[in-house]
């Protein structure tokens, strides 16, 4: 009978315990969803909170975001396990929301805002790996025709002029140019990376170069900034599109992020908590932009 | 010479009663349900913790990762040997369970430190290897011979509860709390806790026969009919295709959607939950060993459902309740079939033998099912693995 009341009393205690220290976490009550200007030049960002903040104000709960011509893209995890959803929103709110399985990776908009693009995370799909590996999956959606890829597997990929038919072929990271139609994205298959230029008119990718990964266009549609690896490190490149001219940039660290363009001169990109940028050049050094942030966004 | 019927001419004992389910096993599968609770609350929110609350890459996820597998399957043997060395298998269990519950405050201590998230994940699955050979021990110890498919079948209906259960109350307090991550961790601690206080509390352990010290651990294979047993485990384990895979074949080939899938698992994880005591009561009536095999029977026909790609959502309406099915004839009935072979002194070692065996055989299954799935593509693969699997189950049968 002791024993009874004691273990009562413990598991009680344990509970209450925990009820009061979810509780004091909690109290730091959530902000309201505010209205985010989707149009200016401001810098947009996901805090530590998971929330996308620009300036002062509190945006959506996002993982990832991006923003251009007045359509926001938010990429989140949701309540159901290994889930995520797509979120579109425009200048009156909320437009589009694509559930999609995996955990959330990559969100881009279209210089336009026309087309939003995702990439995410599926872990346990792949064939030989088994346990601790993991694939992607990147897709994209037309905000104007409707029109919906769930994955670029279901593309024609072009390896130096032959087909690849291979199973094991990943996308991740798309960016599009402004004409809606044609992108830039990395295909991964038998431990190769190439960038490739897709087209949605029709429907085949054309590898372009190898080891160049989550590609980013710039304003002016001349340049890709990327994630080069050298070893299980990645660091920022900048590929001039019409000479093929290679730059490195002056980040010596490991950065796993897609690149963001703030404007033609400077690359950001998320790192160690924060953001930072650095001359597309490959001069100067990298500069703090943000502290605890991630994934930055600038709407043009 | 190590016979079935060891027990069988013993009047039964005190709490062996032949019409109820043992304290003991409620007791120690209201544990499991609590235990995995919080274990699966971590599992279901680590890469999203990893990636957006630490910022650590993909690639290091891999590679922290592949530590779930292998750490399990030695301690497995380890926990199992040491309970029977000690004739304690509720002491082993409860080291088991505590050292679980303690790594979930490493989490937010850790930071992100790659090294440091790798041991707490090494240690966590040294905790749950430690404890499931001492445990199902214990569950047959508890129960009366004819009533352990049943026991078990309540026991695992219990910790499938939990596993479903984990995951729902993860997001949702991220949703609540607003990707507050530590909130996840200390809950999950807090359960934990509780679950030992339970299992230090409320679960007696069983008085078991302690004849003496058993020997050296490995003579448990000497017995011809354990050995047999652990072998034929571990073949048709190496003829199962990994869930996860059975799950995108199930999405592919029934057309459904791809945003479908995080939720094919609860389908199966529901009608293991539902069926396991039906089925482990079924298991003594008319035979574990068949039923273990039958429920192979019911995957086989399952694997041949997605290898014909007959399209739709019927397809999935039946594949994935045939897995669930599968499960509730397989899990506690194998653990149920085997206890009476092994004696007393020796259960926890006996057990967590076929476990490992069985484990390793569905690593390597899933390796194979990728090299037959790349070689051939999806639908062929199931197929020639439901063939293979069919051999399996006969040569089982006869052996």
């Amino acid at each position: 009978m002791k024993r009874t009341v004691l273990g009562v009393v413990l598991v009680a205690a344990v509970l209450a315990a925990g009820g009061v220290f979810v509780g004091l976490r909690a109290t730091g009550a959530r902000p309201a969803e505010e209205t985010l200007d989707l149009r200016g030049g401001e810098l947009l960002y996901v805090d530590p909170a998971g929330r996308v903040r620009q300036g002062g104000r509190t945006g959506p709960a996002c993982q990832r975001v991006d923003v251009a011509a007045g359509t926001l893209i938010c990429l989140r995890a949701t309540a159901v396990p290994a889930q995520s959803e797509i979120v579109v929103y425009d200048g009156a709110g909320e437009r589009l929301r694509l559930p999609e399985w995996g955990s959330p990776s990559r969100a881009r908009v279209s210089p336009s805002g026309n087309v939003v693009m995702w990439t995410v995370f599926r872990a346990g799909d792949s064939y030989l790996g088994g346990v601790g590996t993991f694939s992607t999956t990147a897709g994209l959606y037309d905000l104007k025709s409707g029109e919906h890829h769930g994955s670029l597997e279901d593309f024609t990929l072009m390896v130096d002029g032959v087909e690849h038919t291979a199973d094991d072929v990943n996308y991740w990271g798309i960016t599009f140019t402004r004409d809606d139609r044609t992108f830039y994205a990395t295909a991964t298959s038998s431990g190769k990376t190439w960038l490739v230029r897709g087209s949605l008119d029709t429907k085949v990718l054309t590898s372009v170069r190898e080891n160049v990964e989550c590609p980013s266009l710039s304003p002016d549609g001349s340049r890709i900034a990327y994630k080069f690896r050298t070893g299980d490190q990645w660091r920022l490149h900048v590929l001039d599109l019409a000479s093929g001219r290679d730059t490195p940039l002056a980040e010596p660290r490991h950065v796993d992020d897609q690149p963001q363009w703030l404007d033609d001169s400077y690359v950001a990109y998320g790192r160690d908590k924060g953001i930072w940028k650095v001359p597309a050049s490959g001069g100067g050094s990298p500069e703090l932009v943000q502290t605890d942030a991630a994934s930055p966004a600038v709407a043009r | 010479m190590y016979v079935s019927s060891v027990r069988a001419g013993l009047p039964a004992e005190p709490g062996r009663s032949h019409h109820k389910i043992s304290a003991t096993v409620i007791g120690l599968g209201v544990v499991s349900l609590i235990t995995d609770l919080s274990a699966e609350m971590v599992t279901a929110v680590l890469p999203l913790y990893l990636v957006y609350g630490l910022g650590v890459g993909y690639l290091q996820l891999g590679a922290i990762d592949g530590l779930y597998t292998g750490a399990t399957a030695v301690l497995r043997l380890a926990g199992g040997h040491l309970a029977d060395r000690w004739q304690r298998p509720k002491a082993v269990a409860l080291f088991g369970y505590g050292l679980s519950a303690v790594t979930r405050l490493g989490f937010p201590l850790v930071g992100s430190s790659v090294a440091g998230l790798g041991l707490l994940i090494g240690v966590d699955r040294a905790g749950k290897g430690i404890r499931t050979g001492p445990r199902d021990a214990m569950i047959t110890l508890a129960s009366p011979p004819d009533g352990l498919g049943r026991a078990f079948g309540v026991h695992r209906a219990l910790d499938t509860a939990g596993a479903l259960l984990g995951p729902l109350v993860a997001f949702g307090l991220l949703s609540l709390l607003f990707m507050d991550y530590t909130s996840v961790f200390a809950v999950s601690f807090c359960f934990a806790v509780v679950a030992v206080v339970v299992l230090a509390v409320f679960v007696r352990q069983p008085a078991g026969v302690a004849a003496r010290l058993p020997g050296l651990s490995w003579n448990v294979l000497k017995d011809r009919q354990v050995r047999r047993v652990v072998l034929i485990t571990a073949l048709l384990g190496v003829c199962t295709v990994g869930d996860m895979f059975l799950f995108v074949g199930v999405q592919k080939s029934a057309g459904l959607p791809v945003a479908v899938l995080p939720l094919l698992p609860l389908v199966t994880a529901l009608t293991f939950m539902v069926a396991a005591a039906p089925v482990g009561k079924l298991a003594d009536r008319v035979g574990r060993w068949k039923v273990f095999l039958a429920g192979h029977v019911v995957l086989l026909l399952a694997y041949a459902l997605v290898a014909v790609s007959w399209g739709g959502w019927l397809a999935a309406a039946l594949v994935l309740p045939a897995h669930g099915v599968f499960y509730a004839c397989t899990d506690g009935v194998l653990m149920a079939h085997v206890g009476p072979l092994v004696p007393e002194p020796v259960r926890a070692t006996g057990l967590a033998f076929v476990q490992t065996g069985q484990a390793l055989g569905r690593a390597a299954g899933a390796v194979l099912f990728g090299v037959a799935a790349t070689g051939l593509s999806l639908a062929p693969a199931f197929g020639l693995f439901a063939a293979v699997l069919a051999v399996a189950v006969v040569v089982g049968a006869r052996w």
